[in-house]
């Protein structure tokens, strides 16, 4: 009984380490899994696709709890993982309001921060066994 | 830098229905036509969005 229970707690850390590595880097959870062809599409789509809202003058949202929605954007930008502290160290990201493309650039690093969160629970599924 | 609407939509269509592609199905064909119908449907449904919103003037 108690070595059950012991497994289940090392499964569970596993499992969340996964998810860790998965959220830090884009594919990752999937290529430790085993899902090669998966882990390698998204380990490529998604930091392109952040990289692309960087280049469109996007702007990396600040955690403002004053400002809902531009905390809520602030969640979903770093949704990408580490590439989001990476971009900010860097001083990328300060988005430039009045560039023709700041409004796409912003959708391309939000929705890749969000697909990335999506591919995490993807990650913690495969990781769980139900898929 | 030189930018049009069409093109950027079009790029994030790609980027988005590659991503759900591969998430959605496990078998590349599979991954390969779910994610052309996805991108197809995007852009189609953004040029029809984009000439519906036309006849509303701002």
């Amino acid at each position: 009984m108690r070595a059950t229970t012991a497994d289940r707690e090392q499964s569970a850390i596993y499992t969340y380490l996964i998810c860790l590595a998965a959220w830090a880097i884009p594919g990752a959870g999937h290529l430790l899994l085993g899902r090669i062809q998966k882990g390698l599409t998204f380990l490529i789509t998604l930091p392109l696709m952040f990289a692309f809202g960087l280049w469109l003058e996007g702007r990396l949202f600040p955690v403002e709890i004053g400002q809902p929605l531009v905390a809520l954007a602030a969640l979903a930008d770093m949704g990408i993982g580490v590439a989001f502290f990476i971009a900010r160290s860097a001083g990328a990201g300060a988005g430039r309001v009045v560039a023709l493309t700041y409004e796409y650039g912003n959708a391309f690093l939000i929705v890749a921060g969000l697909m990335n969160m999506l591919v995490v629970l993807d990650a913690f599924d495969v990781a769980q066994g139900r898929k | 830098m030189r930018a049009s609407h069409l093109g950027l939509m079009i790029v994030f269509a790609l980027f988005v229905s590659v991503v759900f592609g591969t998430l959605m199905r496990d078998e590349p064909r599979e991954q390969l036509r779910f994610g052309a119908q996805l991108f197809t449907a995007f852009v189609v449904g953004g040029i029809a969005l984009g000439w519906i919103l036309y006849f509303f003037p701002l």
